[in-house]
């Protein structure tokens, strides 16, 4: 599952200068300042940072749920803040697959429905129970959302992000809620997700065990990006622990 | 099923409960449009048929005594279609097993009455042999309620003269819908029937060989009515011509045209008030749920799908429990509507109905009631599905408590923490408090503007039984006598005082508008019958000059201090010059009133009587029936004693079924709004309860809090609830006021007493309900699901 790092491949996202700053009455808080990254097809990203840092704003603006003050986004070679709700709600549908810390998953609807949520607006999705099988939950797809443990709700909400074939899958500490053996079989799924579809995936952490399992690691602190190193010694995600 | 209308079902499942609340409330608005619709098109559109059908003629014009030639004359004018000319009179009758007298409308049936103007339609028996001079048909209700079957026979005093009459048939007929004898307001199938002879028969009983006394004719289609009434009044004058009238003054049709007018203001006043509640409620439901739903929101809009889709999928869950309440208030309507015209035809007859539909009610109820639905929500999407995705999927900002002056007052005021806890919840979230007051009050107020029905109707018969008609009964003259009448009264078995009163037709004309009524002459110092203002109070006439009821006025655009010109129908037929002094509120009738020395003075003849209030000793009054059915002078009587206990009787039939009815509509508003404020407050602060459980409150301390607010919020909508009450009342009995009946406007403090207790009751009920659930909570898991 070692591939290595490909620096000609195209980059998927490419963010220049991206400021993001927060304004609660008379306060302003700057949770980016000034970040450029670029992320690659296929490429496993970790992003590590402390609490505060700015990962999550970085991944919320990649992924078109929020846009920046200043700076610019491209995905491939449409620039993202220029883009209308309209076409920034088609950005999401047809090429980002989110997965939250909280699972997000609507507890009135099963688990294959949760996933229909998304493969009935898609443009060429995989069937809920294909998405299920490489979540590897196949056999609680008539399970709803409070039937399912922490680590299989986690596994159907990846089962839902990766379902429309998603280009890019942006993961928010998708372990953050869970034990370190739950926390593992999700690792695995992603890994195993990346490697077979070749999604490129950037996964939110601030558990600095879990960077080993990335191609690259970029570290975020006070809405900077103070290191972007690729990971020369990777490790499976089965190593991992915490 | 898509997986966003999965969960639309089970969003629905899950707060059945209120979806029903609301729904109810809903419901009613509909059930009512539905019923009061359907009802009144249904009754519009059988009246027409049974008019059409049976040639109800469009203008009447009676006549002292004119020859057969002129109905052709009257043919011939401009606009009318045909005419017909006919023998009609009251008259006196004894039936056998009936101490009391009875009294008939006598119509004369022409030969060939198979093409007649007002056809009667034959129900029972045969028509009248022409030859059998004394076969006649009498109306259906009048048989049954006497057991008049053909063959059956009854006396009359017709043309000064008992005879004996046989029942061929009964019969029904558009001009007698609705039956009552000339002073009386209510049917009595009984004592008040309709007869009609071969007009052969009639003729030689009232001297009218070769005569009518009677013209009635119909329209072309083009027609001015007034000008054909005008025309008529000029060609019937030299024949004792009263003036012609149209329908408007024809008294069954009016009568049912109130009625139909009552219906109408039904369908148009209280469907809004619960329309406009349950979109308050949906609103409230709604804001809630996209609140709770607030991170799934942010999801749907991280996985793609647009603003537009999400706020469809929550207007779609609005728009649901529109449905629900459409097809419940649909159905319930449709059936009360059959309920309705059940009893209407009790009380109508008709010969057949033709049931409306109800497709034109029920679509614009659903149109209504979805729109309402469907708007409620709008407002609670609107402010909700717009926020950007991350920011709905992070927890909201915690509700900003703010020390202001309420705060320090309350402080000043040593309120306990739970206190507190309830003021500041107001406080905080003043736009539900106002929909909870809104709500509450709007049930008060619909409770008050049914209840006070009843004051009214009290008022009513307090000012015609107590106040004007304090006699037991009265005579009306076959004609006008001279005042020693009422002497001769006197000498009737058991009677104890008499009084004269004097009646004639008139035409009252001021400026371009004339109106047909009549005049009464009221002698100085009656006791018995007094002309009383709507507070029961009795008017002193003015020595000169004419009194009108206010409607009266209003239509001749007259004032106090205007001459009016009043033309005398009955000789001598002359038109006097007579000022309007005063304007008087009026409960029934829409007579003019004149002090009886000044109408004879004018009219410069002595005085004399067309009716004689008698007072009579109750344990005398079946031998005063008796001498009454004798007596040939006489063209009718009411006997205001029966009609007070029929009056009673009716009313005390209905009352009970009437107030339950009200009271489970009223109270469904309240019910439905206090329900669902208590479950969202329960939602929003399960987690502030339980914390209060936690830290050692007893279940009743903690229910305080639910309980307190609720009904803090009652009590306080409750006196809001009377002003709007009170405004809705004073709008219904406008628009319940018809031609003849003004509807007094009157409200006890017992109204407001059961409006409120009602309402209270429903409350705390309905909190209750919601409070047994915090008795159901878990405190753990509560304390865990912070949002």
């Amino acid at each position: 599952m070692t591939r290595t790092l490909d620096q000609t491949t195209q980059p998927v996202f490419r963010a220049e200068g991206v400021t993001r700053v927060y304004r609660t009455g008379a306060v302003e808080v700057h949770a980016l300042r000034g970040v450029d990254l670029a992320l690659r097809e296929g490429e496993m990203v970790v992003l590590l940072g402390a609490s505060g840092s700015g990962k999550s704003t970085l991944l919320n603006i990649l992924g078109a749920l929020d846009t920046p003050t200043e700076g610019k986004v491209f995905f491939r070679d449409r620039d993202l803040t220029r883009a209308s709700d309209r076409q920034l709600t088609a950005f999401r549908r047809d090429h980002v697959g989110f997965v939250f810390q909280f699972y997000n998953l609507v507890p009135s609807l099963t688990a294959r429905e949760n996933i229909a949520l998304v493969t009935e607006i898609a443009k060429n999705p995989m069937t809920p129970e294909e998405a299920l099988e490489r979540a590897g939950l196949p056999d609680r797809m008539d399970h709803f959302p409070a039937e399912l443990s922490g680590g299989e709700q986690q596994r159907v909400a990846i089962a839902r992000a990766i379902a429309k074939r998603p280009e890019v899958l942006l993961c928010d500490e998708p372990t953050g809620a869970l034990d370190s053996k739950t926390g593992v079989q999700v690792l695995e799924a992603l890994a195993q997700v990346n490697a077979d579809l070749g999604t490129a995936t950037v996964l939110i952490t601030h558990n600095a065990d879990i960077q080993r399992i990335a191609e690259r690691v970029i570290v975020l602190a006070d809405g900077r990006v103070v290191r972007d190193e690729v990971n020369t010694e990777r490790i499976a995600p089965s190593e991992v622990s915490w | 099923m898509r997986a966003l209308d999965r969960k639309l079902l089970r969003d629905l499942r899950r707060i059945w409960a209120q979806t029903l609340a609301i729904a109810l409330v809903l419901g009613c608005g509909v059930m009512l449009l539905v019923a009061a619709n359907a009802t009144q098109r249904t009754l519009v559109d059988s009246k027409r048929t049974y008019y059409e059908r049976h040639a109800f003629a469009d203008i009447f014009a009676p006549v002292t005594r004119a020859p057969v030639s002129v109905v052709d004359a009257v043919a011939a004018i401009d606009g009318v279609s045909r005419a017909e000319g006919r023998i009609a009179f009251y008259a006196v009758l004894d039936i056998e097993g009936m101490v009391e007298p009875a009294v008939a409308r006598v119509v004369s049936l022409p030969e060939d009455p198979s093409r007649m103007l007002n056809r009667p339609l034959l129900r029972h028996g045969r028509m009248p042999d022409p030859d059998a001079a004394g076969e006649v048909l009498v109306n259906e209700a009048f048989g049954r309620a006497n057991g008049l079957e053909p063959g059956a026979h009854f006396d009359g005093i017709i043309g000064g003269q008992l005879r004996a009459l046989t029942v061929a048939g009964w019969a029904l007929s558009p001009e007698f819908i609705y039956t009552v004898s000339p002073g009386e307001m209510i049917p009595d199938e009984r004592r008040t029937g309709v007869v009609w002879m071969t007009e052969r028969a009639a003729a030689s009983a009232q001297n009218m060989d070769g005569a009518v006394n009677d013209i009635t004719l119909t329209l072309t289609r083009d027609a001015d009515p007034r000008a054909v009434k005008a025309a008529l009044d000029r060609m019937l004058a030299p024949y004792g011509g009263t003036g012609a009238h149209d329908r408007a003054r024809q008294m069954s049709h009016n009568f049912i045209s109130g009625e139909l007018q009552q219906l109408a203001a039904l369908a148009t006043y209280l469907p809004p008030i619960f329309m406009l509640v349950s979109a308050f409620l949906v609103n409230m439901v709604l804001t809630r749920l996209i609140a709770l739903e607030r991170t799934q929101i942010g999801l749907m809009k991280a996985v793609g799908y647009t603003t537009a889709e999400i706020a469809a999928h929550y207007l779609k869950l609005a728009g649901m429990i529109g449905v629900v309440g459409v097809v419940l208030g649909g159905i319930i309507g449709w059936w009360l509507t059959d309920g309705m015209l059940f009893i209407y035809q009790e009380f109508f007859g008709f010969p057949y109905l033709v049931r409306d539909s109800g497709a034109g009610p029920m679509a614009l109820a659903a149109v209504l009631g979805l729109a309402t639905a469907v708007l409620g929500g709008a407002r609670a999407v609107w402010a909700s599905v717009r926020l950007n995705p991350a920011e709905a999927m992070s927890p909201p900002a915690p509700p900003r408590f703010s020390r202001g002056a309420a705060d320090r007052a309350m402080a000043w005021l040593q309120f306990r923490q739970t206190t507190m806890m309830i003021l500041r919840s107001i406080l905080r979230w003043p736009g539900r408090a106002a929909i909870t007051l809104f709500g509450v009050s709007a049930s008060v107020g619909v409770l008050v503007s049914s209840y006070f029905l009843f004051d009214s109707l009290e008022v009513l018969t307090d000012s015609v039984f107590t106040q004007s008609n304090r006699q037991h009964m009265t005579l009306t003259l076959a004609q006008s006598a001279p005042e020693i009448a009422v002497s001769d009264a006197l000498t009737l078995p058991g009677v104890l005082q008499a009084e004269g009163g004097y009646g004639v037709p008139v035409r009252l004309i001021h400026g371009p508008r004339e109106r047909l009524s009549a005049l009464q002459g009221h002698f100085p110092g009656a006791t018995l019958q007094r002309l009383v203002d709507d507070g029961g109070l009795p008017v002193t006439l003015p020595p000169q000059g004419v009194v009108l009821p206010e409607m009266l006025a209003r239509d001749l655009g007259a004032r106090p201090g205007d001459m009016l010109a009043v033309e005398l129908m009955a000789p001598p037929r002359e038109v006097l010059e007579l000022p309007l002094m005063a304007v008087i509120a009026q409960g029934l009738g829409q007579e003019a009133h004149i002090a009886a020395p000044a109408l004879f003075e004018a009219m410069r003849m002595a005085p004399r009587v067309t009716h004689i209030h008698l007072l009579a000793d109750p344990a005398a009054m079946d031998t005063l029936y008796e001498e009454v059915k004798r007596t040939p002078a006489l063209a009718g009587l009411s006997d205001w004693a029966e009609v007070r206990r029929q009056f009673d009787e009716t009313v005390s039939e209905n009352l009970l079924t009437m107030i339950v009815i009200y009271t489970i509509i009223g109270v469904l508003i309240a019910i439905g709004v206090i329900y669902n404020a208590a479950r969202i407050q329960l939602s929003e602060r399960s987690y502030e309860l339980a914390s209060l459980r936690v830290l050692g409150f007893s279940r009743a301390q903690v229910g305080y809090v639910l309980v307190g607010e609720m009904m803090l919020l009652t009590v306080v909508a409750i006196p809001l609830g009377w002003v709007l009450g009170t405004w809705f009342a004073e709008g219904m009995t406008e628009a319940l006021s018809t031609d003849t009946v003004y509807i007094p406007f009157a409200i006890s403090r017992r109204t407001y007493a059961m409006a409120s207790v009602a309402v209270f009751l429903a409350a705390l009920g309905s909190v209750l309900l919601v409070r047994r659930r915090l008795d159901r909570m878990d405190l753990a898991m509560a304390l865990k699901a912070r949002e």
